[in-house]
């Protein structure tokens, strides 16, 4: 009964221990939500304003002598007619008590300079709008939003702030009449980058990550799937094949950026391929993500119990039927997971971008491969260097995008996944 | 996969070490007549070596046409090693190299020119641990006619499945979900599905390695029954650990011994009047 006894003495330090250690692990998992609360926490409160722009009306003449001397609708006039003057005779109008160049211009100046482009779309859409007058929204400029956004403090002195207390006066003056408002800003869905934030959108740095990532699917998936069945299934053992191998599982930890002076020398420099294209982007990190799905694939076909494989061998199965056959429906969930894992990674990848040029100042959204683009971490990166208040929440804004992006990108694969699993 | 098996510590543990040296210098020349008349396949000086161990000694032996022959002896003694060798899947080993010939019709199936592929349609196997695709009854059974473009529409597959399955006596109990899972029948069911998957091909040797050995009683009985079945239309190797299972269903026994084959003869002299004296030992139970 000694032993007993002995077996009992221990147990309750053993009982604590695990105890111990369970705490240690929920502490560590509570630790993760917190900082990961935090992170999306902020992302989100210092982004969420961005999907709001502040917008004035303003009853617009559509003036015929300015914009259509001719009457004949003609559309190369209408393309290059002063839309601006429209626009400064309609706060002119708006606020009749207010003269002198200065105060004028900042009158004007409330007004985002991409209003102008707004009016030709509806004049090109609609000519029957000449003559008439309509009250039309046009997109404040950034200062105007920051203030209606709560930026800027109007307890700072006047002239250490970037709007004057006349300034204030007009808005607050706009507001009480219900001529200015915040309202969903599909601008930034809409429109590519730009230097001024209230004209800025992410739909230009959305198809181009989404084109370069086409082209990194189209070449990873399969050639890294391939290599990873010859490389289990029919590659003989020697010390070529070892040497492969090693190298495979190096590249993995190759830094992104030598990747893309490896696309700016090859792909660019010798090839002649456009820069700052989709393509070229999606090639290099196509290369990048290879090794991450040869090594998952690798993993998951050595995860099948070899007696599936044994039993298709068995009853006369070629080698490459029984890889296609039995061993690949069981492999592919792991090798899924290898490619989300591996298209993440090239989704957020800045560094090997910038080295082929996608870091460029692109208006428009690439239409399609071989046009000019940049991805969604560049354009997070060049609008978190901008000084204007309007981009840190663009930033910020786009960072959301970019978690959207990804989460779409894994729950399609992930339901993919779940389509391809057999059940038994 | 059978390489820790076969590559296991070479004496049994039973064995106390001074009876080891005694036994060891015990001649180890087959004893018995390894031929049968019309053999269906022929083992002649079979060497095989896992890299630099030779895991058989220069082995002899025919496999008999519609008989079942049984291949006993200690864990490590080489007999699971040379089954693998009469359908070649010793080939997905590495290291593993045979010396010698295995012919089937005169021919080596180690001959440069012979398919795998074509072998294994001829020479089914069983394995140790059931091992049925993750598919249904169904396709698990259709598999091997279908690869090898045995059967011309669904109507003539469905009779092929039929048959295979009654003939693995497992038909009955599965007709009604042929189209669910084969991983979700019992470990007997299981086992029953691999055969009637061997047999759907049409072979004319069924290499069984272990089959029971993972089974209760009751469903090894089944097989045992159905292996005797199946001795009408196909010549049988089964390998197995039990003597009892081995006098119950073969009509021939070879005894291995550390890669060597001891004693070879028919079953019922094998057991009665063992010639040589590890072969006694071994069926009395006194080691192994």
């Amino acid at each position: 009964m000694n032993r007993t006894k002995q077996i009992v003495s221990g147990l309750a330090r053993r009982q604590r221990a695990e105890k111990r250690f369970r705490f240690y692990g929920f502490a560590a998992v509570v630790l993760g939500m917190a900082f990961l609360l935090l992170l999306f926490g902020s992302i989100v409160v210092n982004g969420y304003k961005a999907f709001t722009q502040t917008y004035i009306e303003l009853p617009i003449y559509f003036d015929p002598a300015v914009i259509d001397p001719s009457g004949e609708h003609d559309h190369q006039t209408l393309f290059s007619a002063d839309y601006w003057k429209l626009v400064k005779t309609a706060v002119y109008q708006k606020f009749p008590q207010v003269s002198g160049r200065k105060e004028r211009r900042e009158l004007t100046r409330m007004v985002s300079e991409g209003s102008v482009y707004e009016l030709r779309e509806q004049v090109l859409e609609n000519p029957q709008l000449i003559g008439t007058t309509q009250h039309v929204w046009l997109a404040a400029d950034d200062d105007i939003d920051m203030l209606m956004k709560g930026y800027i403090d109007r307890d700072v002195p006047e002239d250490e702030r970037r709007l004057s207390d006349r300034v204030i006066g007009y808005v607050d003056s706009m507001r009480e009449v219900n001529a200015i408002e915040r309202q969903f800003n599909t601008t930034f869905f809409a429109a590519g980058d730009s230097r001024e934030p209230e004209q800025a959108g992410i739909l230009g740095a959305l198809m181009g990550s989404f084109l370069t990532l086409i082209v990194t699917l189209l070449l990873s998936f399969p050639i890294g799937v391939a290599a990873a069945i010859y490389l289990e299934e029919f590659a003989p053992r020697n010390r070529f094949i070892d040497l492969i191998e090693i190298n495979i599982n190096n590249l993995a930890a190759v830094p992104s950026i030598i990747f893309g002076l490896l696309g700016l020398a090859i792909f660019i420099n010798w090839f002649g391929m456009p820069r700052s294209t989709p393509v070229v982007g999606g090639l290099v990190l196509g290369l990048m993500t290879l090794p991450t799905i040869i090594i998952a694939s690798r993993v998951s076909i050595q995860s099948v119990p070899p007696s599936i494989k044994e039993a298709a061998l068995g009853v006369g199965a070629s080698r490459m039927q029984a890889m296609f056959h039995h061993v690949l429906p069981i492999a592919t969930p792991g090798m899924l997971t290898g490619t989300i894992i591996g298209m993440a990674r090239a989704l957020g990848e800045t560094a090997p971008l910038l080295m082929i040029g996608m870091v460029a100042f692109i208006v428009d959204p690439p239409g399609g491969f071989t046009e000019p683009a940049t991805a969604l971490p560049v354009q997070i990166f060049l609008w978190s260097d901008s000084p204007e208040r309007g981009f840190t929440e663009r930033t910020s804004a786009a960072i959301l995008v970019l978690l959207a992006f990804l989460i779409a990108m894994n729950a399609a694969a992930v339901y993919l996944r779940e389509k391809v699993t057999k059940r038994f | 996969m059978d390489t820790t098996e076969t590559l296991a510590i070479p004496i049994p543990e039973q064995l106390d070490p001074p009876a080891v040296t005694g036994k060891m210098d015990l001649d180890l020349t087959t004893v018995g007549d390894f031929t049968v008349p019309e053999p269906r396949m022929k083992i002649r000086d079979v060497n095989v070596f896992y890299g630099q161990k030779q895991a058989i000694f220069d082995v002899n032996l025919d496999i008999g046409s519609n008989a079942v022959v049984a291949m006993i002896g200690p864990s490590g003694c080489g007999k699971t090693t040379l089954l693998r060798c009469l359908n070649r899947m010793n080939d997905t080993i590495d290291g593993c190299r045979v010396e010698g010939r295995v012919e089937m019709d005169g021919k080596n199936v180690y001959a440069r020119k012979m398919d795998p592929v074509l072998l294994r349609a001829r020479v089914g196997m069983v394995f140790q641990k059931p091992n049925p695709f993750p598919k249904s009854i169904f396709d698990n059974v259709a598999y091997g006619p279908r690869i090898h473009g045995l059967v011309r529409d669904r109507t003539d597959l469905e009779e092929v499945v039929h048959t295979s399955l009654e003939k693995a006596g497992l038909l009955d109990e599965v007709k009604d979900r042929l189209d669910q899972p084969g991983t979700g029948l019992s470990g007997g069911q299981q086992q029953r599905l691999c055969i009637a998957r061997a047999i759907a091909v049409s072979p004319e040797v069924i290499l069984m390695d272990e089959p029971c050995s993972a089974l209760d009683p009751i469903a090894t009985a089944r097989i045992e029954e159905l292996i005797g079945e199946l001795r009408e239309n196909f010549s049988i190797a089964i390998v197995t650990h039990s003597m009892q299972q081995a006098a119950r269903v073969s009509q021939r026994t070879a005894y291995f011994h550390l890669g060597y084959l001891v004693e070879v003869g028919s079953t019922k002299d094998i057991f009665t009047t063992p010639k040589h004296q590890l072969t006694e030992e071994y069926i009395t139970g006194r080691f192994g």
